[in-house]
């Protein structure tokens, strides 16, 4: 039970019981603190923001009746096969080693069901995760395990990573305890060793080279595959605006909500921007560039609900990603497991530790026993149902801002809640044409 | 003999045309005229073919090649046989940073020096380097083997894995992590035979042995100071 302060006790507001407890654990064990998820930390997002239905002047379509679409189409500008989604949200990359091979098993067919496309992760790709995803991305990081051509010709698109929201800037690890003997052979790494993926590519560095790499792999692939560059958030404007003259066909952008499976505590909360402006800068860039719309923009970083999909559309996304929440939908953190996260100190709702690889909803684990409870048919199920709830919140959305198609929604059918989001998003604060820093009517 | 001018055929043509080889019946080698630096000349292969390029290769020459034969009768840019699976990567002249970078396997020769991170992340690639390479060469080096017949620059085989780096000449200093090994005669003999395919007069008495000290396999504080 936690403790209830009495009455003439006041708890710090810089040194509150959070701070004092992690003070204490460093003292005692001398490392930082390492964990997965995304930052925890209140930040503006979308729920900062609220669509306007339609009016006197913008009538509504008829929910249920009306058709309203919801397919999108990545890859437009140079590959010769777009991938064609039947939904704006995709499976983030997840790599076999920090998951399950069951949990890529369940993405892949949850993904599949919905017609939309799921991610390979560092660590490569695996079997069953190809045979089980219809639409496959296959991740270009830069440690390259299990990078193979094969698999590069396999894939359906191939995803550039940067970085990734959780950690702008730092690499990967994989704790010893999640390297199987399946997981290092696949990295060519000894058994139960801490694995440490590099920050930056081996063979290229700045917008230059990877103009040249993304021409590599074009050329490797003879130009059927749609290529996407994923960066965490942090420079946004300027890391899409290169990464759109080095040749990109999709960009992905993932915000500080982003999850991760390891990192370090301090990197997950204090670096990185939000997914909110990270956007927006995203889509001013692409506008700038005279490019939006022909190179697709995929954010990620927090998104939860078709509320927060339809936002991220209307803001001029063309699809979203989800990590962390396919992992709840596919049994994360359910309260079926409370004394097992009770034993390992935690709680449903609040556990983090992907990295011990003991994860009690067998997802983030290399457990034999444990990622056996998971199902990855009944998984799929649920990560379908899932996606078939974003879907519908996303068109019942639409339908009210009188939108034919998702991605007809535009900033113009959201207002601002607060001065922040605001002036993050540049959307009108509600009820007024006020956006911090830019000037208004009259002025 | 095929022969393929750059200056009149663009690299898409020729990857393209490579790419159609049957596996089993490849067919005759393959000569690159004027290549004038282009970058991702013959990179994708993925039959037993032999390509020779008569001049400098730009970028990703070779890159991810699976059981072909490509020489090289220049220097070539960055990447060079990067992420390669199989087959035979000949360079007559120099080659740019990260050479056989991430290389799974085949074996990678270069008659001259190699600039920086020479088999970075390398992952089961033989390398042999006549000259010298430059620094951070090895850098996290998973598994293969790096020969330098020359010397090797600053912080050679940083938090190495499991590969092993034998060089001649000198070593401007060691990474993190990377410690001299004895030669027990199982290196002796590897190295013969590695010298000999490369084409190399050097002795493998002549070389030292480096490798993983596997201190940082695990993390522990006490060794973050080593980073």
């Amino acid at each position: 039970m936690p403790l209830q302060p009495r009455p003439g006790l006041r708890e710090s507001a810089t040194f509150d019981r959070h701070v004092i407890h992690e003070i204490q654990r460093a003292a005692e064990t001398g490392i930082y603190d390492i964990r997965g998820w995304g930052a925890k930390r209140l930040l503006p997002n979308f729920d900062d923001l609220v669509f306007l239905g339609a009016s006197m002047s913008r009538y509504p379509l008829e929910g249920y009746r009306e058709r309203c679409a919801t397919d999108v189409t990545l890859g437009t500008r140079s590959a010769k096969k777009p991938l064609h989604l039947k939904i704006p949200v995709t499976i983030a990359g997840m790599s076999f080693g920090a998951l399950s091979a069951q949990a890529k098993e369940a993405l892949g067919r949850g993904a599949t069901e919905m017609g939309t496309s799921t991610t390979t992760g560092d660590g490569g790709m695996t079997p069953e995760e190809r045979h089980h995803s219809q639409h496959l991305v296959y991740q270009y990081l830069p440690s390259r395990y299990g990078m193979n051509p094969d698999d590069l010709r396999r894939a359906d698109a191939i995803e550039i990573v940067l970085g990734q929201g959780a950690k702008p800037g730092g690499g990967g690890m994989l704790l010893g305890q999640k390297i199987s003997d399946r997981v290092a052979e696949m990295r060519t790494l000894p058994k139960g060793i801490d694995q440490r993926s590099a920050c930056r590519h081996p063979d290229w560095t700045g917008p230059d080279d990877l103009t040249i790499k993304i021409e590599e792999l074009r050329e490797i692939t003879d130009w059927e595959k749609p290529i996407y560059v994923k960066v965490g958030a942090s420079r946004t404007y300027y890391d899409v605006a290169l990464a759109v003259k080095a040749g990109a066909d999709v960009i992905v952008v993932d915000g500080m909500q982003g999850g991760t499976g390891a990192t370090q505590d301090v990197f997950i909360e204090h670096v990185g921007i939000p997914t909110l402006p990270a956007l927006r800068q995203a889509v001013e860039a692409l506008n700038e560039l005279g490019m939006h719309r022909k190179v697709q923009l995929i954010v990620s970083g927090g998104i939860r609900s078709g509320a927060d999909v339809a936002k991220a559309l209307a803001m001029g996304a063309d699809a979203v990603s989800i990590g962390t929440a396919a992992l709840i939908a596919l049994g994360c953190n359910s309260p079926k497991w409370q004394s097992d996260y009770e034993k390992l100190g935690s709680a449903a709702g609040f556990y983090d530790d992907y990295q011990d690889g003991t994860d009690p909803a067998g997802i983030a684990t290399q457990d034999e026993k444990l990622a056996a409870r998971l199902d990855p048919v009944q998984g799929g199920r649920r990560l379908a149902n899932y996606l078939r709830v974003l879907t519908l919140e996303v068109q019942t959305l639409a339908r009210a801002c009188g939108k034919s198609h998702v991605l007809n929604l535009e900033p113009e059918d959201l207002a601002a809640l607060t001065i922040e989001a605001a002036a993050m998003a540049k959307i009108p604060l509600a009820g007024t044409d006020w956006i911090p820093g830019i000037a208004t009517r009259g002025v | 003999m095929n022969v393929i001018d750059l200056s009149q055929t663009t690299v898409r043509e020729l990857n393209h045309a490579l790419h159609q080889l049957e596996p089993t019946d490849p067919g005759p080698r393959w000569v690159v005229r004027e290549p004038r630096g282009a970058h991702a000349i013959a990179c994708g292969l993925r039959v037993p073919v032999t390509v020779e390029i008569e001049g400098h290769a730009g970028y990703y020459c070779a890159g991810m090649n699976q059981f072909a034969t490509v020489r090289v009768a220049g220097n070539v840019g960055v990447g060079v046989a990067e992420n390669m699976m199989s087959g035979f990567v000949h360079v007559h002249g120099n080659a740019s940073q990260s050479a056989g970078a991430t290389a799974h396997g085949g074996m990678l020769v270069i008659d001259g020096d190699a600039s920086a991170r020479c088999g970075i992340s390398m992952k089961g690639v033989d390398i042999v380097v006549k000259g010298s390479v430059g620094h951070m060469s090895g850098f996290m080096a998973q598994a293969g083997n790096l020969v330098v017949c020359g010397d090797a620059g600053e912080a050679l085989g940083d938090s190495i894995y499991e590969a092993r780096i034998f060089v001649r000449g000198k070593v401007k200093d060691l990474g993190a992590d990377c410690v001299e090994k004895p030669m027990e005669p199982e290196h002796f003999s590897l190295l013969k035979t590695l010298l000999e395919r490369a084409g190399s007069e050097a002795q493998p008495e002549e070389f030292r042995r480096y490798g993983s000290a596997r201190r940082l396999y695990r993390f522990h504080i006490d060794h973050a100071g080593q980073y």
